[in-house]
C-alpha cells in the first residue's frame, strides 16, 4: 500500500524515517443533556498510511476537514490516535504517555499555520527560541545566545532584531521566526501545517524557498501539509491527496499531477485557476457537485461516490453497484501508482 | 422585472450623454484617522467600468483594494475621509447621504462580500432574506411574487431542491451555497454593476470552481458589468477582461488581462507573477520573491512606495512618484518610471529581475503587514 521504493533513489532520500500504518483518530460525538452518551464518532482519520523518508517532503493535501491536519497532530502525539501506529525511526509512539514522548519531540516538530497565534506575544523573540532549548535542557548559558543569533541568521532574519517583541514584525517575518524555533532543537522530522497558507504570495515565495534550502542544507524530512496544489506541486517529492480521512492517491509528485488517476485527484486539480488567461479561456472544467459528506457518517463503499463525476456520468449500475458497496483500497492497479478506485484510470488533467 | 427595465431606461436616458461607461471612479481618495496619524488607505485610484466588462482589482492584503469597493457602496465607517469622484451612469455618488445611497444599492451596484458567513443574517430563513432584498427595492412587489422570485433565483444559482432549500436558515448550508445564496441576493435586483470582494477567498478549491461559474451565471443573466476584487492571480486569469494592479492604496498597472499577465510593465507586477508556483509546471524553477513587505500607510514617504522593494530602483524613484503612463498596448498603462526597460526586455524573466535568495531582514515596521486574512 506505500509508495513503490524503486523512487528511493532520489536525491539524497533515504531511509523511511517516519511510518504511518492504518491511523486512525475519531472524535466522539455525544449527546446534550445531563447524561451525555456516546452517540457517533467524527471519523476525522480513517485509516492512513504512508511513509517518509529521510530528507523527502511528502506533501498531504485535501479541502478542509479532510483530517490532513489531525493526522499531523496524531503523529506528533498532540491528539493521541483512536488505532494504528506511527513508528518514528523504528518506535513506536502511539503508546508512550506524554513523559515518554518528552523526549522524542526534539526530533519531530511543528509549524504551525498562524504566525500571529503560535508565538508568544509577551517575550522578545530571543527569548522564544530560548524557551524551546529551555524545555529539552539543552540550554548552555555560553553557546547557546550564540546559536539563538546563528538560527535567526539561517531563516533569513537580523539576528539583531532578537530583542523585539513578535508583533514588530510582519507575517512572513513571524513564520520564519517560528521555524528558527522548530530548528532550535535540531529536528530530524518536521511537520508543517498549512505554513504559508496565511501569507501574500510574493512572501510565502520567500518562505517557500528558504523551507527548500533548510531542507538541502540540514537534511530534514518533511511531512507537508496543505490545500494549495501548487505549493505543494513546488516543494514536494511525493504527494498524498485525502478525502474524508483517507488517503486517495499517492505518488510521485509529477507522476501525480501529470497522470492523476483517482477522480478526486483529477476533479481537484482541474478546478484550480492558472494564472495565464489564454490556457483558462480554452479550459474545461470537471466541475464536482455539492459539498463533501459529514465526516461522522461517511457514504458506504468509496467516501467519493456522491460527488464523483465518474460515478455520475461513466459508470453502469453493476459498477456503481460495486462502488457504493465494496470499499476501494489504495493500491496500484496498473497504472504505475496507487489510487482508491475501482476504476482508477489515468486522465491528464493540466 | 419588466419595472426594472423600465426605470433603468429612464435613468440611462438622463445621462446618455455622458459617456457610455456604468460606472467611472476619478481619483478616489480615503484617509482614516487613527491614534497614530492619518491611514492614506487609498490614494488615487481611477477606472471606468464599461457595460458588461469584467474588471479584476489584483493586490496583496492592505493594498487599498477592498477599501475602494467600499468607498464606491457608501459602507465606509463615518470616521472615514473621501475625496475624488464616483459616478454611477453619470450621476455622483461620493456626497450622497445613505437613503440616496439605498437607492443605488442592489439595483444599480450590488455587492458580494467575502464571508458568506457573516454576510446572511443566521435568524432569518434563506427565502425570507432573498424577498427582503427583492421587496426592499421594488416596493410594489407582492410577498408572493418575492416567493417565487427567491426560488427562482435560487434555482439559477444551481442550489438543488431550490423550493424546500429557501425554508431553511443560513447554517443549513454549507459555505459554498451560503455564498451562492448571497450571489442570488445580489442579482435580484437586476444590478448594472456587481462587486464581488474576494468571493472565493474563504472556500476549496473545489467549490470556489462552482461558485465562479455560479458567478458567470449571475453575470450572463443580468448582463451586469463585474469588479472582482481578489489576491488570487489564477482566479483573474479566468474571469477578467481588464485587470487592475494597486499598490500601497493605488494602481501600479493597468491593462487588458493578456497585457498584464504576458507583458507586465511593472515590477511589482513581474515580481507578483514570478513569486507563484505554478501547479501547470513540472520544472522545479525557484520563486522569485519580492523582499521586504508593504509599507505602512501612515505618513508614506515621498517617490514610488515600491522602491524599498524594488530591484530597478534608482535615485529618481526616491524623489517622484510615477504616475500611471501608456506603455506598449492601447489601453495598457504602468506607474513606473522604467517601464520602458522592461519594454525593452524580449521576455521579462521575473528571476533575471529579482534575486531568489532566502532573507527577509528588510527593516521592521509595527504597520508592515505580511499577512492576509
Amino acid at each position: 500500500m506505500t509508495a513503490p521504493s524503486t523512487q528511493t533513489q532520489r536525491r539524497g532520500v533515504g531511509e523511511v524515517i517516519l511510518r504511518v500504518t492504518d491511523l486512525v483518530k475519531y472524535f466522539p460525538i455525544m449527546s446534550s443533556g445531563v447524561i451525555r452518551r456516546h452517540i457517533g464518532d467524527i471519523k476525522a482519520v480513517d485509516g492512513v498510511s504512508f511513509e517518509l523518508h529521510r530528507n523527502e517532503t511528502l506533501g498531504l493535501v485535501g479541502e478542509s476537514g479532510c483530517g490532513k491536519s489531525t493526522t499531523g497532530r496524531a503523529i506528533l502525539h498532540l491528539q493521541p490516535a483512536t488505532s494504528g501506529s506511527v513508528e518514528f525511526d523504528g518506535r513506536e509512539l502511539t503508546t508512550l504517555n506524554q513523559r515518554q514522548m518528552r523526549p522524542l519531540r526534539r526530533d519531530i516538530q511543528i509549524v504551525f499555520q498562524d504566525p500571529y497565534a503560535s508565538l508568544n506575544p509577551r517575550i522578545p523573540v530571543n527569548s522564544i527560541i530560548a524557551e524551546a532549548m529551555h524545555i529539552h535542557n539543552l540550554w548552555e548559558p555560553k553557546r547557546s545566545p550564540a546559536r539563538i543569533r546563528e538560527l535567526l541568521r539561517l531563516v533569513g532574519l537580523n539576528p539583531e532584531h532578537g530583542n523585539r517583541y513578535p508583533h514588530e514584525f510582519s507575517g512572513g517575518q513571524r513564520q520564519r521566526i517560528g521555524i528558527a524555533r522548530a530548528l532550535a532543537l535540531e529536528p530530524k522530522v518536521m511537520v508543517l501545517d498549512e505554513p504559508v497558507s496565511a501569507l501574500d504570495v510574493s512572501i510565502q515565495a520567500g518562505v517557500i524557498n528558504l523551507l527548500e534550502d533548510l531542507k538541502d542544507r540540514l537534511g530534514l524530512s518533511y511531512l507537508f501539509i496543505a490545500h494549495d496544489l501548487s505549493v505543494v506541486r513546488h516543494i514536494s517529492d511525493r504527494v498524498a491527496v485525502m478525502y474524508l480521512g483517507k488517503i486517495v492517491e499517492i505518488a510521485e509528485t509529477d507522476e501525480l499531477f501529470d497522470r492523476p488517476a483517482h477522480p478526486y485527484t483529477q476533479s481537484l486539480l482541474s478546478a484550480i485557476p492558472l494564472p495565464d488567461p489564454a490556457r483558462e479561456r480554452v479550459r474545461e472544467r470537471i466541475i464536482i457537485t455539492g459539498d463533501v459528506p459529514s465526516p461522522a457518517n461517511p457514504p458506504s463503499g468509496c467516501r467519493f461516490r456522491t460527488r464523483c463525476p465518474k460515478f455520475a456520468n461513466e459508470l453502469n449500475d453493476a459498477q456503481r453497484d460495486q462502488c457504493i458497496n465494496v470499499e476501494p483500497l489504495l493500491t496500484d492497479r496498473g497504472i504505475g501508482h496507487p489510487a482508491a478506485c475501482h476504476y482508477a484510470d489515468v486522465l491528464e488533467i493540466l | 422585472m419588466a419595472e426594472y427595465l423600465d426605470v433603468r431606461d429612464v435613468r440611462a436616458h438622463d445621462h446618455a450623454a455622458e459617456s457610455s461607461a456604468v460606472l467611472e471612479v476619478d481619483n478616489l481618495q480615503v484617509r482614516f484617522p487613527t491614534d497614530d496619524g492619518i491611514v492614506h488607505a487609498v490614494r488615487g485610484v481611477s477606472y471606468s467600468l464599461r457595460p458588461g466588462e469584467v474588471l479584476g482589482i489584483v493586490g496583496e492584503s492592505g493594498s487599498g483594494k477592498s477599501v475602494t469597493s467600499l468607498a464606491v457602496m457608501g459602507l465606509l465607517p463615518r470616521t472615514a475621509r473621501i475625496n475624488g469622484s464616483v459616478k454611477f451612469r453619470g450621476r455622483e455618488l461620493i456626497g450622497l447621504n445613505d437613503r440616496e445611497m439605498s437607492g443605488v444599492r442592489g439595483r444599480g451596484i450590488a455587492m458580494v462580500f467575502q464571508d458568506p458567513m457573516t454576510s446572511l443574517n443566521p435568524v432569518y430563513k434563506i427565502g425570507a432574506q432573498l424577498a427582503e432584498a427583492l421587496q426592499t427595492h421594488d416596493r410594489g412587489m407582492s410577498a408572493k411574487d418575492a416567493a417565487r422570485r427567491s426560488v427562482d433565483l435560487l434555482d439559477l444559482v444551481g442550489i438543488p431542491n431550490a423550493k424546500a432549500r429557501v425554508d431553511q436558515y443560513p447554517h443549513e448550508f454549507s459555505g459554498g451555497m451560503r455564498q451562492r445564496v448571497v450571489i442570488a441576493i445580489a442579482m435580484a435586483n437586476q444590478p448594472d454593476v456587481i462587486i464581488a470582494d474576494e468571493p472565493t477567498t474563504a472556500l476549496d478549491v473545489t467549490v470556489q470552481a462552482q461558485v465562479l461559474e455560479t458567478l458567470r451565471t449571475a453575470q450572463a443573466e443580468t448582463h451586469a458589468s463585474m469588479v472582482l476584487i481578489t489576491h488570487d492571480l489564477g482566479v483573474v486569469a479566468g474571469m477578467a477582461d481588464r485587470v487592475l494592479v494597486m499598490y500601497a492604496g493605488k494602481p501600479v498597472e493597468t491593462g487588458d488581462v493578456d497585457d498584464i499577465y504576458y507583458r507586465p510593465r511593472m515590477p511589482y507586477t513581474v515580481g507578483l507573477l514570478g513569486s507563484l508556483p505554478r501547479v501547470d509546471r513540472g520544472e522545479r524553477q525557484r520563486l522569485t520573491p519580492i523582499h521586504g513587505s508593504p509599507p505602512s500607510l501612515l505618513n508614506l514617504p515621498p517617490g514610488c512606495p515600491f522602491t524599498p522593494r524594488c530591484p530597478m530602483s534608482r535615485d529618481k524613484c526616491e524623489k517622484d512618484e510615477p504616475e500611471l503612463g501608456q506603455v506598449d498596448g492601447i489601453n495598457h498603462f504602468s506607474a513606473c518610471h522604467f517601464s520602458s526597460e522592461l519594454v525593452a526586455r524580449e521576455e521579462v524573466a521575473p528571476e533575471a529581475i529579482f534575486g531568489a535568495d532566502t532573507t527577509d531582514d528588510t527593516q521592521l515596521g509595527v504597520d508592515s503587514e505580511g499577512a492576509s486574512q
